[in-house]
Parts: C-alpha cells; structure tokens; sequence
C-alpha cells in the first residue's frame, strides 16, 4: 500500500473561534449520541464491567476495544491510502505516556468509569458518575496549572514525534495493518473460547 | 515540578487508605452482576465503523477527556481569566464549544436513550457491586469518585488522552503512543482494582 502522504484534505488548523460552526456541532452531536448509545449498549457504562476487566472476571471491555480497533484500522488505512481521510496522530512521550498512563489507571480503578463511559453511564442513571466527572474536571484543571513546568520536564523524556508502530518498525504500513488485523481477530478467538464473558 | 508528580499519589493514598479501612466482607466477583445488553463484537465493530465517519465527515478521532479540560477552562475563566488564559495547556487548547465538547454532551444523550430503550435504566448512586464491597455510604463512594477523577484526568492530560482517544481512536491508527498508553491504563488499573476489591 502507498502511503499518499501526510496531510491529505485540507487541514482545519486556523484560530477558531469560541463556538464552532453549526454543521461542526451538529455532526458531533450526532456522532456523540451514536457513541454513548453503543457504549451503554456494550455494557461500558456499567462499573462492574469496568472494574470486572481490571479484575480479570469480565472480558467485555477488551472484547469491545480489539473488535473496535481491528474495523476501524482496516477501514481508516484504506480511506487514507485513498486520500479520503488524514491521520490524526498524538506525539509518543514515552516518560509522560507510560506515567500518565499509569496514573489513568489508577484513576481508573478508583472511580470505574472512563471519561468517555461516565457519560454512558449517567445516561443510564448511574448517578455516582457525576463526582467522578467533577474530579475529572479538577483533575484537568490541576494538570493545566502545571502544564507549562511538565512540558519542561516529563514530557521531553523519550520525545519521539508523531510515530506509529509500523514505521519504527520499518514495515511496509498496509501489509502491518493486514498482519495486525489477522492476529487481534485470532486473538478475540482466543479470548471468546477462554472468557466467554 | 516536584509536587506536580507527586500530588496525584499523594491524592491515590489519601483516598486508597480510608477505602482500605472501611473495608468490607468479602472479595466479589463482577460476573454477579448485569452484562452487557448487546454482544461486544458487535458493538466494537459499530465503533470501528462509527470512527471511519468521524474520519470522514469531521477530520476528527473519537475522544472524550478533553471535554473535561475543557469543562474545567470555562469555569476557570470565570474566576481568573488571565490566569486560565497564562497557563500553558489553555494557551494551545483554549476552551471552546467545539465538536468535541457536544460530542461527549450528547453521549450523554445516548447512554440514556440506549437505557431506556433497553430496560436498563438504573437510576442508582452506589453501583451494586460497590456496595456489596464497600458498603452504602454515599460520602465514601462520592469521595472515592472524585479522586479517581482527579488522577484519571490527570493522566490522561499528560499521557495525551484516555480510553477512547488512545485506546479506541489511536490504537486503530497504530499509534506507538497509544498503544503504550492504554497498555499503562491497564497495568495501572490492575495494580489498584485488584488490592480495592480482591484482598
């Protein structure tokens, strides 16, 4: 597969203003009700199928994710060698990645829901979510005040740009992404046989 | 500098230890309580399929912390508005009512029409398997909440996203970052979920 290049459509990186445009915020209000229905509908919103995962009892989060990720990678690769869509690609910071990410974690365990599933969650009435999002919004403060020092410091250690996996590893993208896919489908394979729930 | 890497452990022992000490009975098992309504390969397939269309029509990932931050602008701003405005992380992400900020709102929508049409509105403040754990006080739950809400929110700033930006939307790209970034999530998660409800 050729790579077509890094921006294909015409970014949309000007200063924007306070309130997006209405077709912006009409196609992400329709989208978002997609998202919190099927996340509810999958079962995300509900603690103890996100705390069950943690725990290893109940596979459904992962089952979700690797399903989610093998369609969309399949899909969005083939868009992109088409010029039909960009890549949207965050720096690797190794240090900030893998200490944010454990923090994350931690959070995780602790409130049992993700910012995206919270929302979910208090669709369905799960109102205990409401103070994991309060903490959610004054833990996004508290990072911001010390944004400016962590970009100094933790987030130069293991600075690598925007990468993805197969161009550190030297692979051909569209073979990587075929290879990729076979083996995260055997791998729900496995799974669906060793944890059926 | 110090204290920024340090508050956010600070604030997981501080909550850990009273959860530790109000501890409860016995260790309980998830697959007591309700599964999911549909199957998740299906719903994962609908995600994948839901992200090619955010790729097309918006030139956006699926992403849902940064609402929060954004959350959490806007009510700096109304306090201290220069202040918000010097830090850093406002200075390149300045709060706005863009397309993720209704993205999440309306998942909010969504949960709720998926529960209702599905019999499974809960309309509950202690989720049951907390409770059989930890009891029915409201206080440790809400605290406990929040200060997992504080650090998650944390490191998803810093690790540059969280479940769904990394775990859903950057993974599928093969993104290095994510890919360490939700491997992180779920060493994290294990570490903790497994002393809180398994000892």
């Amino acid at each position: 597969m050729i790579d077509p290049g890094k921006a294909v459509k015409q970014s949309t990186e000007k200063p924007e203003p306070p309130v997006a445009g209405a077709s912006k915020l009409i196609t992400g209000a329709i989208f978002g009700l997609a998202f919190g229905f099927l996340l509810q509908k999958g079962g995300v919103g509900k603690f103890n199928i996100l705390i069950g995962q943690l725990l290893l009892q109940d596979f459904t989060v992962a089952k979700i994710m690797l399903t989610a990720i093998v369609v969309g990678m399949v899909g969005i690769f083939i868009l992109h060698h088409f010029a039909k869509v960009n890549l949207h690609i965050k720096p690797t910071r190794i240090g900030s990645n893998v200490i944010g990410g454990l923090f994350f974690g931690a959070g995780f365990a602790l409130i049992g829901y993700c910012p995206g599933t919270a929302a979910a969650a208090i669709g369905q009435g799960s109102w205990d979510a409401l103070f994991g999002m309060a903490g959610l919004v004054a833990g996004s403060w508290i990072f911001a005040e010390f944004s400016g020092a962590l970009k100094k410091t933790v987030q130069k250690w293991g600075d690598m740009g925007k990468v993805l996996v197969p161009d550190l590893m030297h692979a051909p993208r569209g073979i990587f992404v075929a290879i990729v896919a076979v083996l995260l489908t055997a791998g729900l394979f496995v799974m669906e046989r060793i944890f059926p729930r | 500098m110090n204290l920024s890497r340090r508050s956010p452990l600070l604030i997981s022992v501080i909550t850990l230890v009273p959860v530790c000490l109000a501890n409860a009975a016995e260790a309980v098992d998830a697959r007591n309580y309700p599964g999911p309504a549909w199957s998740p390969y299906i719903v994962g397939a609908c995600i994948g399929v839901l992200s090619w269309l955010t790729f097309y029509f918006s030139d956006k990932p699926i992403g849902a912390s940064s609402f929060y931050a954004t959350v959490a602008g806007f009510i700096g701003k109304l306090f201290a508005k220069r202040h918000v405005e010097s830090l850093a992380y406002f200075k390149e992400n300045p709060p706005r009512v863009g397309w993720e900020f209704v993205f999440v709102l309306m998942a909010i929508v969504g949960g709720g029409i998926a529960a209702l049409t599905g019999g499974e509105f809960v309309n509950e403040w202690i989720p049951p398997m907390w409770e059989a754990r930890f009891g029915d006080g409201i206080a440790l739950r809400a605290s406990v909440a929040f200060g997992g809400g504080i650090l998650m929110a944390f490191g998803a700033r810093m690790a540059g996203g969280c479940t769904s930006g990394h775990g859903i939307s950057g993974t599928m790209q093969l993104n290095v970052a994510s890919w360490i970034a939700v491997i992180c999530f779920f060493i994290g998660g294990m570490a903790v979920a497994f002393p809180l409800f398994k000892l």
